[in-house]
C-alpha cells in the first residue's frame, strides 16, 4: 500500500500529521515552532504552506520532509510511520519517497546540471542508461536541455531552481517538498518556477507542497494550509 | 561517483588542496632522499666490509671470543680439507665468489736488524693476495670505490707485506716510504738512549741471521716481525714494506700489518703443520648470507668439526650500530612528517567539511547516508594523501637526479680521497611503498576526525548553515 502515488483522491494521504509538535530549545528559552497540527496531504496534489515569517513553515516542512522529528505526534508518509525507521532506514526511505527543492537551490556546485539530476537515480540504484534517459527525459522538461552540461555557477536563479526540480523529480517520488523556493528569486522568475512546479507535478503524478509568504503565489494551489504562530488557521 | 565527487571536490579547492598535497609531498620527498642517502652509506660501509673481510668467517671455536688474544693457539686443523668440503658443498658453491683462508697473528714489529729505536706490537693478517683481489673487486650494490689493482700481495713466495700508515710512523718509515701527511719522528736529542732498554742481543742475532738468507744488496724497506709459535718459541721473520694502507680507526691503523700467508704461517706455526686461524667466504649476494651461514653451521654440525662462523655484521659491531642509528633517525624523521601531515589534512578537511556543511545537509535530505558521507570525506582526505605522496616521490626522483648529475663530491668516514656523490634510487619496496602508504593512512586517518563530524551533523542544522 506504500507504493501507489497516482492522482486519484480516492486513495490513502500521502502524508498524515498526528498532533506533531515541536520545541525548539536555547538554553532556557523555548520556541514552540509548530504546535499540535493534525493534517492530511492527498496524493497528486499541488499543495502550499502559507504564513508569514516565523510562523513555523520550515519546521513542518521540515518534520513532513522526514529531516526533522518531532517532539511528540506521529508522522506518515506513504502509510509508513517515519518515527520508527532508524536512521540509515530513514535515509533510504528519504531517497526513494521523498524529493526537496531548496531555498536556495543547493545544487552540488562541483556536478554539472545533468550529473546533479542524476544524482538521486543513483542513491536508489538505477541502472546508468536508464538514469540517462529519465536525466535527459526531465531536463528537456524543464527547458534545460541546452544547459545539462553546465555547472551551477554557470547558470541562472532560475535555472538552478528548475534544475532542482528536475532533481526533486526524476526519481518519481510520492512527495516533493519545497521550502520557499521563490524567496531568492524576483517575483517574475519566481512565478515562473511556480508554475514549472505546478505544470512538472501535473507531468508527474506527484504530490507536491511548498511554502511561501507571498499571497500571491496562492492562487495556483489545489490545496492551502495557512500557518501561524505554529498552529493551523482555517 | 563517490570517487568523481571527491575528485571534483578536491580540484574545487585547488589552492588548498595543493598546499596540503605539496606538504604530504615534501613529507615524502624528505623521507625518501633520507632513505636514499641511508640506502647510499649502508652500501657504501657495507662494500667496503664486504671487500675487506667478506660476509662469513669461520674460525676454530671460541676464536671469535678469546682467539684474538693468542691466535697461534686457535689454529684450524686440516683447514685444507675444510676449505675443500665448504668449497664443494652444492648449496654453498652456487653462493660463494670467494672462499680464502687467513691466519691472524700477533707479535711486536722493529726494524731489529738495523738497529732500530723503536719497536711496536702488531696485529698481523696473512692472506692470500690473489683471492683479496678478487674480493676488493665485490660491488653487488654498484657502491664500490673505484677499483685500483693493487698487487703488492699477489706473490706468494714474497716476503712483502703492506702495513698501517701508524706503523710507519711509529716505525719512523714514513720518510723513507714517502708516505703523505706522515711525519718521522723527532730526532732525539741522545741518540744513544733509544727509547727504552736496548734490544737483547740474542734477539739482534736471530734477526740478523733471518736476514742473511736474502740478499745482501737490499733496496727495499725491510722490518722484523717478532712473534712466538704455536709451540711457545720465538720466531722472527723479514717483511719488505711494499706500502702503506691507511686504516680507518686510528688503533688498527697504528698496529695493521698484512703479509702473504704462507709467511705469516711461518711466523706462527715455524717448522710445524701450517694452520690458518680463519677461513673466509665471500659470497655474490648478501642476502644469502643466513642461507649461507645455516649451511655452514649444519656442515660443521655433521662433521663434529670444531669451527663456528661468524658473520660481517657481528665482525663489525660498527656497521651494525650505523645501521641502527640511522633506523633511529629515519622514524624519528618519519614521526615528525607523520606529524605535520597529521594536522594539515585535518586542518584542510576541517575547513572543507564546514565550507561544504549545506551540501551535506542537502544530500543527507536526499537520502545520503551517514556512513555515506564519512566515506566520502575520508576517500578524499586519502586521495590528496596520494596525489602528495606521489608528488613526494616524483619530487624525491627528480632530486636525486639533479643531486647526482651535480657532480657533488664528498669524503665519507674511512676514505681518503673524495668520491662523487651518488644517491641511490629508493626502489627498495620497503621504502617507496612504506612511505608512499604511510603518508596515505596518515591522511586517511586524518581525515576521519573531520569525517565523523560531518556524518553525525543534524540534516536541518547543516541545512541552515549558509
Ligand atoms: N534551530 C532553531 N532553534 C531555535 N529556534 C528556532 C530554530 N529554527 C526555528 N526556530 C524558531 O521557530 C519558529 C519557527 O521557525 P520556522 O523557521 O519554522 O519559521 P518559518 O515560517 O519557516 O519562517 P521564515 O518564513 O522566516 O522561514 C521561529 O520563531 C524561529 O525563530
Ligand atoms: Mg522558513
Amino acid at each position: 500500500m506504500r507504493e501507489n502515488a497516482t492522482s486519484s483522491s480516492a486513495r490513502p494521504p500521502v502524508v498524515r500529521l498526528d498532533r506533531v509538535a515541536r520545541v525548539y530549545r536555547s538554553g532556557a528559552i523555548e520556541v514552540p515552532a509548530v504546535r499540535d497540527i493534525s493534517l492530511d496531504i492527498p496524493g497528486g496534489v499541488f499543495g502550499v504552506i502559507a504564513g508569514p515569517s516565523g510562523s513555523g513553515k520550515t519546521t513542518l516542512l521540515n518534520m513532513i520532509g522526514c529531516i526533522d522529528k518531532p517532539d511528540s505526534g506521529r508522522v506518515e508518509v506513504q502509510g509508513q510511520d517515519v518515527g520508527l525507521l532508524a536512521d540509515d532506514a530513514l535515509s533510504d526511505f528519504r531517497a526513494r519517497h521523498i524529493g526537496f527543492v531548496f531555498q536556495s537551490f543547493n545544487l552540488i556546485p562541483v556536478l554539472s546540471a545533468f550529473e546533479n539530476v542524476e544524482y538521486p537515480l543513483l542513491l536508489i540504484g538505477v541502472p546508468a542508461a536508464e538514469r540517462r534517459r529519465r536525466t535527459l527525459e526531465i531536463l528537456d522538461a524543464v527547458g534545460l536541455s541546452a544547459q545539462a552540461g553546465r555547472r551551477p555557477d554557470e547558470l541562472s536563479g532560475g535555472q538552478k531552481q528548475r534544475v532542482a526540480i528536475a532533481r526533486a523529480l526524476v526519481k518519481e517520488p510520492a512527495l516533493v517538498l519545497a521550502d520557499e523556493p521563490t524567496a531568492n528569486l524576483d517575483s517574475v522568475t519566481g512565478a515562473a518556477i511556480v508554475a514549472t512546479m505546478r505544470r512538472m507535478q501535473a507531468a508527474c503524478a506527484t504530490s507536491f507542497v511548498f511554502s511561501t509568504h507571498d499571497a500571491r503565489l496562492l492562487a495556483e494551489a489545489d490545496l492551502t494550509f495557512s500557518i501561524a504562530d505554529g498552529m493551523l488557521v482555517p | 561517483m563517490m570517487v568523481r565527487l571527491a575528485l571534483r571536490n578536491i580540484s574545487r579547492n585547488r589552492r588548498r588542496s595543493l598546499t596540503t598535497a605539496s606538504l604530504v609531498g615534501m613529507g615524502a620527498a624528505g623521507l625518501l632522499l633520507f632513505g636514499a642517502f641511508m640506502i647510499y652509506i649502508f652500501s657504501g660501509l657495507e662494500t667496503g666490509i664486504v671487500q675487506a673481510g667478506g660476509h662469513l668467517v669461520v674460525h676454530r671455536s671460541g676464536y671469535f671470543l678469546f682467539g684474538p688474544g693468542n691466535p697461534a693457539a686457535y689454529g684450524i686443523d686440516d683447514h685444507e680439507a675444510v676449505m675443500r668440503e665448504i668449497r664443494n658443498d652444492p648449496i654453498l658453491r652456487p653462493m660463494i665468489r670467494v672462499a680464502t683462508p687467513t691466519q691472524a697473528l700477533v707479535g711486536i714489529a722493529g726494524n731489529f736488524a738495523g738497529g732500530a729505536s723503536t719497536s711496536k706490537t702488531f696485529f698481523g693478517i696473512g692472506v692470500v693476495g690473489a683471492d683479496r683481489e678478487k674480493m676488493r673487486t665485490w660491488d653487488e650494490h654498484g657502491a664500490s670505490r673505484p677499483y685500483v689493482p693493487d698487487n703488492r700481495l699477489n706473490d706468494p713466495n714474497a716476503a712483502r707485506g703492506v702495513i698501517g700508515r701508524g706503523v710507519a710512523r711509529i716505525l719512523g718509515l714514513c720518510g723513507k716510504l714517502r708516505v703523505p701527511d706522515c711525519p718521522d719522528p723527532e730526532p732525539r736529542p741522545n741518540a744513544s738512549d733509544p727509547n727504552g732498554p736496548p734490544l737483547d742481543p740474542a734477539l739482534t742475532a736471530l734477526a740478523q741471521e733471518e736476514r742473511s738468507g736474502e740478499a745482501a744488496a737490499v733496496v727495499g724497506t725491510y722490518i722484523e716481525l717478532l712473534s712466538a709459535t704455536a709451540s711457545g718459541a720465538p720466531n722472527i721473520v723479514s717483511l719488505e714494506v711494499a706500502g702503506v694502507d691507511t686504516q680507518m680507526v686510528k688503533e688498527i691503523d697504528d698496529n695493521h700489518i698484512a703479509l702473504p700467508l704462507s709467511l705469516a704461517q711461518r711466523l706462527v706455526y715455524g717448522r710445524g703443520e701450517p694452520k690458518v686461524t680463519g677461513l673466509v667466504l665471500q659470497l655474490h649476494h648478501t642476502r644469502d648470507v643466513p642461507d649461507a651461514r645455516a649451511r655452514l653451521t649444519a656442515l660443521i654440525e655433521t662433521k663434529h668439526w670444531p669451527l663456528e662462523v661468524r658473520d660481517f655484521r657481528e665482525m663489525n659491531p660498527f656497521f651494525v650500530q650505523v645501521t641502527r642509528m640511522f633506523d633511529t633517525i629515519f622514524l624519528f624523521l618519519a614521526l615528525i612528517m607523520g606529524v605535520i601531515v597529521l594536522f594539515a589534512v585535518v586542518n584542510t578537511m576541517t575547513m572543507n567539511v564546514l565550507e561544504r556543511t549545506s551540501e551535506i545537509g542537502t544530500i543527507r535530505a536526499m537520502g545520503v547516508r551517514r556512513a555515506t558521507i564519512r566515506h566520502l570525506f575520508v576517500l578524499e582526505g586519502a586521495i590528496l594523501g596520494g596525489l602528495g605522496a606521489t608528488l613526494g616521490v616524483a619530487i624525491a626522483f627528480a632530486a636525486i637526479w639533479l643531486i647526482n648529475h651535480a657532480g657533488f663530491r664528498w669524503m665519507p668516514p674511512g676514505h681518503t680521497d673524495p668520491i662523487p656523490f651518488q644517491l641511490v634510487w629508493p626502489t627498495r619496496p620497503g621504502l617507496l611503498l612504506g612511505t608512499w602508504c604511510g603518508l596515505v593512512a596518515v591522511a586517511t586517518l586524518a581525515s576521519l576526525l573531520p569525517a565523523n563530524r560531518a556524518a553525525r551533523s543534524r540534516i536541518v542544522d547543516a541545512l541552515r548553515h549558509v
